[in-house]
C-alpha cells in the first residue's frame, strides 16, 4: 500500500463506507448498480449523489442479481463499474461474479460483512464471508479479494481494487467488516491527480485482426469495448480464443490455465500486506480488517512488556499471501490468528505453516469485535 | 434468394463454426431472419448494435451474428443489457430471450425494465417449453399440456407474455408468430425504432420436444396451428371474449409515448449539478 506522506489533499471526517465511495470515484468508477442492504447502504447513498454530478450513472436495481448483471454490462461498454452489498446480497451475486471471471470483465464488488448465515446479524460485524469470497461462485476460478482495516484503507483499497480489476480483467472483491464500514476517522484524501489509476488495455490492431481471448505474455488479452469497432462474442460458456463456445479439450485446457496464470503470474503485484514490528517477532499475529487494529494495540502493549510480538496485516486475502506467511512462520515460534469467524484464514495459515510454528486461533462469532486485551492475553500465554 | 445471400454474407459470422445448434425446422431461425432484415432495413451499423441473450436454445442466437454479442446467464440478459445501454446510450441494445428466460427466472428483471422504460428492445421466443434442457414445463406451457416434468399434464396456468409486458408498462408490445413471418419483420422493426422498452413476443414451436410429447405433429403442422389460432388485434376487438378462448392475438398490442429512462436520468444529473429544472420551480 502506498502511503501518502505529504500533507496535501483534503482532510475530512469520513466513514469507511463513504471512503469506499470516494475511492471508487477517484479510481474512475462512473457506474454503480446496487440494492439497499445494511451495513453497506451508505456506499449506494453517497454514489447516488456524486455519480450524477460527474455525468456518471447510479441505478438502484430490483435485486443484487440484477445489480451484478448491470455492472458487467456497463463495464463491457467501457465504463468502470461497481456494486456494494452485504452477505445475503453477496450470495445472490455469485452466479454473475462467475460470469465476470469467465468472460474476464473488470468490475468491483464490495461486501460489507455482517453476521450470518442467512439474514444473520444485520448490524453486527463479522468476517464470515472470507471463504465465500474465495469460492462462492461455482467452478474452478481464480479471484482477487482485498480487505481494509482503516477508513483511509477503504479509500486506498477501493482504488487498488479497480486497478487490479482493470489490469487483470477480473472481478475484484473488497471485503469490509461492519466495524470498518461504519467507523469514522479523520483522514487525508489525496488530491485526485496523485491517485494512481490504471485503465484496461484496449486492442490497437485493426479490428479484423483482433482475437479477443488470445494469450500473451501477461495472460491478459486486450479488451475490446462494445461500440468501439471491435465486434466479438462474450459468453459465460467455456470459449475458444475468439470467444466462441468450445467443447474441445485442447481449447478448454489452455483457456482454464490462462485464467489462473494471469493471476498466479502476478502474485508479486497482487499480494499486499502491512508488517508491524515483525522483523524480530517471536510471536506473530496474523490478522485482517478491524481485528488487525485490535492486534496492533495488543502488539504494542506486548512490546511494552518486553515481549517480541509483531503483526502482519493481510490486505490481500486471496490469492492467499503464502510467501509472506511462510517467511513469518519460519522465523516466529507462535502464530496467532484472531478472526471474527470460526477459523477461515487460520486454515490457510496452518496450510502454509506446515508445522513450522505453532498456530493459535482466536475466534469470536458473537457479533462483537475481538478486543486488544483478548489478543494480548493470547500473546502473553504464548510467551510463557 | 439473392437478397438473403447478401444478408447472410453481411451479417452472419464467417469465422464461427457452423452448423448451428438448432433442430431442423425450429422457428428460432425465422426469428433470426426477421431480426437481421429489420436491422438491415433500418441501416444500423454493425458496430452500434449490441445483441444480448440469456440461456436456452433462443439464447444461442447472438453467437451467429456479426454484432457486439453478449450471451449472459439464464434470465439475466435484461440486467446486462441495462448496464450496456446506460453506459453507452448511443448503442442499439437488443435482448433475445426464451420464455423461461424472460418470464420464469428473469421475470422480475423483465417487468422492472418495462417499468423503468429503459431503451431496449426485448424479443421473446415463446415456444411454451424449456427447449434447451429437454422439454420441461415453462410459465407459458398451456394448462393441460404435457412436458417432461408434467407427464401427468400441466395443472398451472400460463402467463401471457405480451399482456404482462403491457401491464408492466412497456411502451411498445407486439405479438407475432413464426408462421406470420412478414408481420414479425414489421413488429421487430417497429420495436427497434420505438424509444423505450419495446417487446416483441414471437409465438414459436418446439416440435422436437413439446410437439412430440403432445402429438402435435411436425414443425409444419405446428406452424399451421399458429396460423389457425391467430386472430389479429383488429379482428379481436370485434369479437366477444368467449370467441377468443384459445386464440392468439397478433399485431400491435401497445404503442404509447413515455419519456425513456436515460432522458429522465439527465434530469437527475442536472439537479445534481445544481440546475433548477422548470418542473422543480
Ligand atoms: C440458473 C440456471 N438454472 C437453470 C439452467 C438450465 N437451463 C438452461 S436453458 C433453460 C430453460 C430454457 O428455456 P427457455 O428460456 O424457454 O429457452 P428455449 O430453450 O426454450 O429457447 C434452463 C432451465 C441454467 N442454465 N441456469
Ligand atoms: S429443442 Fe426445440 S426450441 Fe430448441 S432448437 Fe430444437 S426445436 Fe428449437
Ligand atoms: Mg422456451
Amino acid at each position: 500500500m502506498e502511503a501518502v506522506t505529504e500533507k496535501r489533499g483534503r482532510e475530512i471526517l469520513l466513514q469507511g463506507n463513504e471512503a469506499v465511495a470516494e475511492g471508487a470515484l477517484a479510481a474512475g468508477c462512473r457506474f454503480f448498480a446496487g440494492y439497499p442492504i445494511t451495513p453497506a447502504t451508505e456506499i449506494s447513498e453517497v454514489l447516488s449523489v456524486k455519480l450524477p454530478e460527474l455525468d456518471g450513472t447510479f441505478i438502484q436495481m430490483e435485486d443484487e442479481i440484477a445489480s451484478m448483471g448491470a455492472i458487467i454490462g456497463a463495464s463491457l461498454a467501457g465504463v468502470k463499474s461497481m456494486t456494494a452489498t452485504s452477505g445475503p446480497g453477496f450470495s445472490l451475486m455469485q452466479e454473475n461474479i462467475g460470469f465476470a471471471c469467465m468472460a474476464e470483465v473488470p468490475c468491483v464488488v464490495v461486501n460489507v460483512m455482517r453476521g450470518g448465515p442467512s439474514t444473520g446479524l444485520p448490524t453486527f460485524p463479522s468476517q464470515g464471508d472470507v471463504m465465500q469470497a474465495r469460492w462462492g461462485t461455482h467452478g474452478d476460478h481464480p479471484i482477487v479479494v482485498l480487505t481494509p482495516a482503516t477508513v483511509r484503507g477503504c479509500f486506498d483499497i477501493t482504488v487498488m481494487a479497480f486497478n487490479f480489476s482493470e489490469k487483470y480483467r477480473t472481478p475484484v472483491i473488497v471485503l469490509i467488516d461492519e466495524v470498518v464500514g461504519h467507523m469514522r476517522e479523520k483522514i487525508l484524501l489525496p488530491p485526485t491527480e496523485e491517485v494512481r489509476v490504471f485503465d484496461r488495455i484496449q486492442p490497437t490492431v485493426p479490428p479484423e485482426w483482433y482475437i479477443p481471448y488470445e494469450d500473451n505474455a501477461t495472460g491478459v488479452p486486450p479488451m475490446g469495448i462494445f461500440g468501439s469497432g471491435y465486434r466479438y462474442h462474450v459468453t459465460g460458456l467455456t470459449h475458444d480464443v475468439r470467444g466462441f463456445p468450445t467443447q474441445r479439450p485442447d481449447e478448454i485446457d489452455p483457456f482454464m490455465r490462462r485464467l489462473f496464470r494471469k493471476i498466479v503470474q502476478h502474485f508479486g503485484d497482487l499480494q499486499v500486506g502491512e508488517a508491524f514490528l515483525i522483523e524480530d517477532a517471536q510471536i506473530a499475529v496474523i490478522a485482517y480488517g478491524a481485528v488487525a487494529r485490535s492486534a496492533k494495540r495488543a502488539v504494542k502493549e506486548a512490546r511494552a512488556r518486553g515481549i517480541r510480538a509483531g503483526l502482519f496485516q493481510l490486505v490481500t486475502l486471496w490469492p492467499f499471501m503464502r510467501k509472506a506467511v511462510e517467511g513469518i512462520a519460519s522465523q516466529a515460534r507462535v502464530l496467532i490468528v484472531p478472526e471474527m469467524n470460526l477459523g477461515q484464514i487460520s486454515r490457510e495459515v496452518k496450510r502454509v505453516n506446515e508445522g513450522k510454528a505453532s498456530v493459535v486461533t482466536l475466534n469470536r462469532v458473537d457479533g462483537d469485535l475481538i478486543t486488544p486485551d483478548e489478543i494480548l492475553e493470547k500473546i502473553m500465554e504464548a510467551s510463557r | 434468394m439473392k437478397e438473403s445471400g447478401r444478408l447472410i454474407y453481411k451479417y452472419l459470422r464467417h469465422d464461427k463454426k457452423f452448423p448451428h445448434v438448432w433442430c431442423p425446422g425450429c422457428g428460432i431461425g425465422i426469428l433470426l431472419g426477421g431480426l437481421i432484415r429489420a436491422i438491415d432495413r433500418l441501416g444500423y451499423e454493425k458496430d452500434e448494435v449490441v445483441l444480448v441473450s440469456g440461456i436456452g436454445c433462443t439464447g444461442r442466437l447472438p453467437v451467429y451474428v456479426d454484432f457486439n454479442t453478449l450471451h449472459t446467464t439464464h434470465g439475466r440478459a435484461v440486467t446486462f443489457a441495462t448496464g450496456v445501454k446506460l453506459a453507452n446510450p448511443n448503442l442499439k441494445v437488443i435482448v433475445v430471450m426464451g420464455d423461461g428466460d424472460a418470464v420464469a427466472i428473469g421475470g422480475n428483471h423483465f417487468i422492472h425494465a418495462a417499468r423503468r422504460n429503459i431503451d431496449l428492445t426485448a424479443i421473446i421466443m415463446n415456444n411454451a417449453v424449456y427447449g434447451m434442457t429437454g422439454g420441461q414445463t415453462s410459465p407459458t406451457t398451456p394448462y393441460g399440456m404435457k412436458t417432461t416434468t408434467a407427464v401427468y399434464r400441466n395443472v398451472e396456468h400460463a402467463f401471457r407474455i405480451s399482456e404482462l409486458a403491457v401491464t408492466a408498462g412497456a411502451v411498445f408490445v407486439g405479438r407475432g408468430t413464426v408462421y406470420h413471418a412478414r408481420l414479425l419483420d414489421q413488429l421487430i422493426e417497429k420495436a427497434l425504432v420505438k424509444p423505450g422498452f419495446g417487446v416483441v413476443e414471437v409465438v414459436g414451436h418446439c416440435h422436437t420436444q413439446y410437439g412430440k410429447l403432445n402429438r402435435l405433429g411436425s414443425a409444419v403442422d405446428m406452424m399451421r396451428m399458429q396460423k389457425g389460432d391467430a386472430v389479429t388485434v383488429e379482428k379481436a376487438s370485434k369479437l366477444a371474449p368467449e370467441a377468443l378462448e384459445g386464440k392468439v392475438i397478433i399485431g400491435v398490442l401497445m404503442d404509447k409515448e413515455l419519456p425513456v429512462y436515460q432522458e429522465q436520468y439527465e434530469k437527475v444529473r442536472a439537479r445534481a449539478k445544481g440546475t433548477v429544472l422548470v418542473e422543480d420551480q
